[in-house]
């Protein structure tokens, strides 16, 4: 096995036996992506020097016998709407083309200070609006399993870079299933930590109140140790928790006997495919012999939480895109009044999506409609709050599909944005309260594509999220790797 | 999917949308044959949201934040900010260390 198809815990295991050094890791991570970008397109931004740099520094602190933790000398991706200092960041869209941000978001700044090589930024769909990364700025990103199907979205650079080896982490931001759904069409663990965990200072705005960067990884315990890294108190994030923080790994490999697990009806039946529908229904038999009670649940409102997000996401988004004018950084179109300008700025910079889901947030706020739209989003948000917490004083964790489908062929959805958002109906709820959520793949269907499992948990309970993570991993046992076509590019 | 009915506290769909006005409010410069496709689009997607109207019992006022924080604010002391000339030589026109738009107000 290369070592880039390794695991973040085996890899750190032979850099500290002095079995591997981390400018060879970083080497051989790089030539696989030298290999694959041609036909995926993961990356958007290489940054051969300065990750070489920090491997280079990684072993010597090795050698010196400075450990700085799991992920000290890491080859790992970012999504490219997360800041790094000085490295372009463009969130996918034209409107940040050649943007260099003078700072480093919180998240950067801990990977940078536990050791982490950062081999560079991912594709995403723009903004991070989309489910297939198709709606990125600078060009689509293909699925390693099959390069005529989508990876997933919106982190489906990241997801893809993993699932290649051309990383062996990354991260990613979930808005409605960002991280969990790729995570699920990739074949690899996506994980979104409680909201308020992860610092989202530096990471772009989608929708304030939704977003949260978290792992996307080849094992439940890379993601856990990832996390463990990447989360804590930041006071330049206002909504950041200040409380005391519980250990992710604390209970990996513990098993599930005695705990109760639900299953949530409403995330099933029409439009789920029989493939998906089969692999979670014997997975929750296996965790039934494995000494879980399977409780069967209903969660009413989860049925019109889809209808929710797509009021409270882009109403949001309306308002954290306004700074994007033309004005400070980005691009500028000419105007002889300053009104002129943005206008032209904004409908030259913002691909379709973008402008779609500006303009349904404006509209959901405008007035006359804020009500019966927004407002009401926001009562059904609560409801589902509701729902949640009536369901975790039944069982410790819920499980349901990560996505009602398999990776869809590349162009399948993108004329047809409704059907592309029912691609998140799975993962939206976690969102909408905030919980923290994974994705675990779980098998293959008959076209040998990835299908993924999802555990939810109560906020703040990512001890109990990875240990049932980690044993539906064990069940699973899924080994599988996409076979890559390598061309050098 | 089956939808709960019922508890209709607001009024029925709006069937048209001024799609001109809310590009303006957004400060989107599209074209018309843009603003038809998108008031088509967002048609069909507001059709899907207004679902939302469907939910039954008391209304009830959401937190934004699930572990209910309300505020949270810092001591007012000054702390060091970007530097101005990194964060200037982002701007596509600055002039004596200021941004450089044209006027608020068209002239002429």
């Amino acid at each position: 096995m290369s070592p880039n198809d390794l695991t973040i815990v085996a890899a750190g295991e032979r850099l500290r036996a002095g079995d591997l050094t981390a400018v060879e890791l970083l080497e051989a991570t790089l030539d696989r992506a030298h290999r694959t970008e041609a036909q995926l397109h993961a990356y958007l931004t290489i940054d051969r020097d300065g990750a070489l740099e920090a491997a280079a520094a990684a072993d010597a602190d090795l050698a010196k016998g400075v450990d700085r933790g799991p992920l000290q000398g890491i080859p790992m991706a970012l999504k490219d709407n997360m800041c790094t200092r000085g490295v372009e960041t463009t969130a996918s869209s034209q409107i940040l083309s050649g943007y260099r941000p003078p700072y480093d978001a919180t998240v950067v700044t801990r990977l940078r200070d536990a050791g982490a090589v950062i081999v560079g930024k991912t594709n995403l769909d723009e903004f991070a609006m989309g489910s297939s990364t198709e709606n990125s700025g600078y060009g689509a990103t293909y699925n390693p399993w099959d390069i005529s199907r989508v990876p997933g979205g919106s982190s489906g650079g990241s997801a893809a870079a993993v699932s290649a080896g051309s990383a062996l982490c990354a991260l990613g931001s979930d808005t409605g299933g960002s991280i969990r759904q790729p995570a699920s069409l990739s074949g690899i663990v996506g994980m979104k930590p409680t909201y308020g965990t992860v610092s989202r200072y530096g990471l772009i705005a989608f929708a304030s109140s939704l977003d949260q960067i978290g792992p996307l990884s080849r094992s439940v315990t890379d993601a856990a140790v990832t996390l463990a890294t990447i989360w804590g108190h930041d006071p330049r994030d206002a909504t950041s928790y200040a409380g005391d923080y519980p250990d992710p790994s604390a209970e990996l490999g513990r098993g599930i006997d005695g705990m109760r697990i639900g299953v949530v009806s409403e995330l099933a039946g029409e439009g789920y495919e029989p493939a998906v529908e089969s692999a979670v229904s014997s997975m929750v038999e296996s965790l039934a012999e494995a000494g879980a009670e399977i409780v069967e649940l209903s969660l009413p409102t989860f049925e019109i939480a889809l209808s929710a997000y797509y009021l409270i996401a882009p109403a949001e988004a309306s308002a954290n895109l306004a700074r994007f004018d033309g004005i400070r950084y980005g691009h500028r179109a000419d105007g002889s009044s300053t009104e002129t300008l943005m206008a032209r700025t904004r409908a030259e910079g913002f691909g379709p999506e973008v402008t779609r889901r500006i303009l349904l947030g404006t509209y959901a706020l405008s007035a006359g409609y804020y009500d019966a739209f927004y407002g009401q989003a926001q009562r059904v948000r609560a409801a589902i709050q509701d729902d949640f917490a009536r369901a975790y004083e039944q069982v410790d964790a819920l499980v349901s599909p990560t996505s009602p489908t398999v990776a869809f062929p590349a162009g399948a959805r993108v004329d047809d944005p409704l059907a592309m958002y029912l691609s998140d109906i799975c993962t939206i709820p976690s969102n909408l309260s905030g919980h923290p959520a994974i994705s675990v793949p779980i098998g293959v269907d008959g076209q040998n594509l990835p299908i993924g499992f999802q555990v939810m948990a109560p906020a703040l309970g990512e001890t109990t999220l990875f240990r049932v993570a980690a044993e539906v991993e064990r069940l699973a046992a899924f080994t599988a790797r996409p076979v890559l076509e390598e061309v050098a590019s | 999917m089956s939808f709960p009915t019922g508890f209709l506290h607001f009024p029925a769909m709006p069937i048209d949308i001024d799609i001109a006005h809310v590009a303006r409010l957004a400060r989107l410069d599209l074209t018309d044959d843009e603003l038809e496709v998108y008031r088509a689009q967002l048609g069909v997607i507001l059709d899907h949201a207004a679902k939302v109207q469907s939910l039954q019992g008391e209304p009830q006022v959401a937190s934004a934040h699930p572990l209910g924080f309300v505020n949270a604010y810092r001591d007012d002391v000054v702390v060091p900010s970007l530097d101005r000339d990194e964060v200037l030589a982002a701007a596509p026109e600055t002039e004596d260390g200021y941004f450089v738009a044209p006027p608020a107000l068209e002239t002429g």
